[in-house]
């Protein structure tokens, strides 16, 4: 007979090499990205305003007797708009994990944070980039067939039209990408919201009650008077009177808010309780 | 095996983790007690690196939780409140978890299987009942076949059936070897589940010490005891040492002595014995323990 042993059992398991890392944390976000509702939704949103607006708007410029300047301009309207549904998106993306306790199961996945916050802007960042690009595009393609034969017809071909198609999809993903970082240092869904809305649009209207002289230091660098030059066919420096950056420029001021922002969201989520 | 060295918390005034050293095991349960607002959930939460330590560490395996490779395949974690986002399905919150892991899809469904919510894996969290979300906070924990399973109230929210069920589980989970870490209230619970016990009282280590030890040490192991006749009973307890309280149905509740001194006694004075039943005296024995540090307790 064989003794019995009392000793405990150990408990061994080998693990997969390497670690948990970036690739694993993008399937993850990109499932959970889906798989809410509020997804489909602020995407239904963006569609309608880009598409639904651009298509009223051109739709009134059909039959008038004179042509309209920069039409570009007129058909891509709905962007103005549709930036605060990537807006939104971007902002649910992480405020929801805060606002239901998702945060501390995802966290307890991969506790690296820094890890978590770049997964979730690449997903953001691409999605609403690709989202973007395809409605400029779709968006201009049927603005131009409303306004054929008209005076206002405008072509792809145009001169800075095709620049202002690709600018627009960048613009708006970045705009979701601020929206994501604001969230990550707010936590909170309606705060962040408030907040999205006042960069773009309170700024704006605090702005014009200022100074001539600091106006025209800083309007240039809010992200409406970007947008600005960003749909514009052209922009010689300055947008009704004020001094702007050219559109790249501009896009490169707001993917450094976009930057700054979503790291100052990662220092404080390492420092932070969950 | 979890390692508490000096763990601190404090949130402004309030410090809900105090000076906290402790071991857990592998091989073994270990029972986490301590009454409401005592630190138990600040304390797993600084194990699995959601909350900060103001000082002290502690460490899984000698690693802190943010140094793992892969948390989900060594730890398994049950946080108190419902960690998951209710617009999504039981499958996707699992499946999107495991990913992060890369944990195979297929275990996803076998976790569903353990804790019996195959049926309704595609409905959303949102309308999950209680005890339903606590299976599902139960089934992440185990997704990863982890080493180390920490759960907070795991029987909160379970039906009878479902709490058995726990036991059983956490049981076989030490049985394999694992460290399992579960907090409770329920004393009777922890006293049929649990080996060993850390229990705490307004964030400070009270007792660390195997679960019959802790009911040994109890000096409130009381008896009810029902006799032929109980008008001189009382008094022979009281002059024997003892206090007997009388209820109405004519039973006594007798502490202060032990089961052969009930005994002994009532064959001194003549008088037969219909019963003599050890009351379960862990919740005493935590009573006793953590009367002094009841932070929410009821006035008395
Ligand atoms: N985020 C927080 N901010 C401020 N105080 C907190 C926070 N979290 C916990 N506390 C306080 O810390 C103390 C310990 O709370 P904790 O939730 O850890 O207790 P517990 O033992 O889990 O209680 P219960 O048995 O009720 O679950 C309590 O006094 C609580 O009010
Ligand atoms: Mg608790």
């Amino acid at each position: 007979m064989t003794a019995v042993s009392n000793a405990p059992v150990s408990f061994e398991r080998e693990l997969p090499s390497g670690r948990a890392g970036l690739r694993q944390a993008l399937s993850a976000e990109w499932t959970k990205f889906w798989s809410v509702r509020s997804t489909p939704w602020s995407l239904f949103a963006l569609i309608v305003a880009t598409i639904g607006l651009g298509a009223l708007s051109t739709n009134a410029l059909h039959g008038q007797p004179f042509a309209f300047p920069d039409p570009t301009r007129r058909i891509l309207v709905g962007f103005n708009l549709g930036q605060f549904a990537i807006g939104v998106l971007g902002v649910m993306f992480i405020s929801a994990e805060y606002g239901t306790g998702q945060i501390r199961s995802t966290l307890s996945a991969m506790p690296r944070r820094p890890v978590v916050v770049a997964a979730k802007a690449i997903v953001m960042g691409g999605v609403s980039l690709v989202v973007g690009e395809i409605l400029s595009f779709v968006t201009f393609f049927m603005g131009s067939a409303i306004l054929a034969g008209t005076q206002s017809h405008v072509s792809i071909g145009d001169s800075g039209v095709m620049r202002v198609l690709v600018e627009s999809g960048i613009y708006l993903a970045l705009m979701g990408l601020i929206g994501l970082g604001l969230a990550t240092i707010l936590r909170n869904t309606a705060g962040s919201i408030a907040t999205f809305a006042g960069l773009v649009l309170i700024l704006t209207l605090l702005l014009s009650a200022m100074p001539a002289s600091i106006i025209n230091a800083v309007s240039r660098y809010l992200p409406a008077n970007i947008g600005a030059t960003v749909f514009a066919v052209s922009t010689p420096g300055r947008l009704q009177g004020t001094p702007v950056f050219s559109s790249q420029v501009g896009l490169v001021i707001l993917a450094l808010y976009a930057l700054v922002l979503l790291c100052g969201g990662c220092i404080l989520m390492i420092r932070r309780d969950t | 095996m979890i390692k508490a060295r000096g763990l601190t918390k404090r949130f402004g005034d309030v410090v809900a983790v105090n000076d906290l050293s402790f071991d857990v095991e592998p091989g073994r349960v270990t029972g986490f007690l301590g009454p409401n607002g005592s630190g138990k959930t600040t304390t797993m939460s600084m194990i699995m690196g959601l909350d900060r330590p103001t000082s002290g560490s502690v460490t899984i395996f000698d690693q802190h939780y943010r140094d793992l490779r892969w948390p989900l395949r060594e730890v398994g974690g049950l946080l108190e409140a419902r960690a998951i986002h209710p617009g999504r399905s039981a499958r996707s919150h699992l499946w999107s978890l495991a990913q992060y892991n890369d944990i195979a899809k297929s275990r996803v469904d076998e976790v569903l299987e353990i804790v019996g919510l195959s049926a309704v894996s595609r409905k959303r969290v949102g309308k999950f009942s209680l005890g339903m979300g606590q299976r599902l906070g139960i089934a992440a924990a185990l997704l990863g076949d982890p080493a180390v399973v920490l759960l907070d109230e795991p029987v909160n929210g379970l039906d009878p059936e479902g709490i058995r069920w726990m036991r059983t589980l956490c049981k076989s989970l030490a049985g394999e070897g694992r460290t399992v870490f579960i907090s409770s209230h329920m004393m009777a619970e922890m006293a049929l589940t649990a080996d060993q016990l850390v229990v705490i009282g307004q964030g400070r280590l009270i007792a660390e010490m195997p679960v019959a030890d802790f009911v040994a040490r109890s000096s409130t192991q009381s008896f009810r005891v029902r006799v032929a006749s109980s008008e001189s009973f009382p008094d022979a307890v009281q002059k024997a040492g003892g206090t007997a309280l009388v209820e109405v149905d004519g039973t006594m509740t007798i502490s202060g002595m032990d089961a052969q001194a009930i005994g002994d006694l009532a064959l001194s004075l003549g008088v037969a014995v219909y019963e003599l039943t050890a009351l379960a005296s862990l919740e005493d024995a935590f009573m006793e323990l953590t009367g002094g540090s009841v932070e929410f307790g009821a006035a008395r």
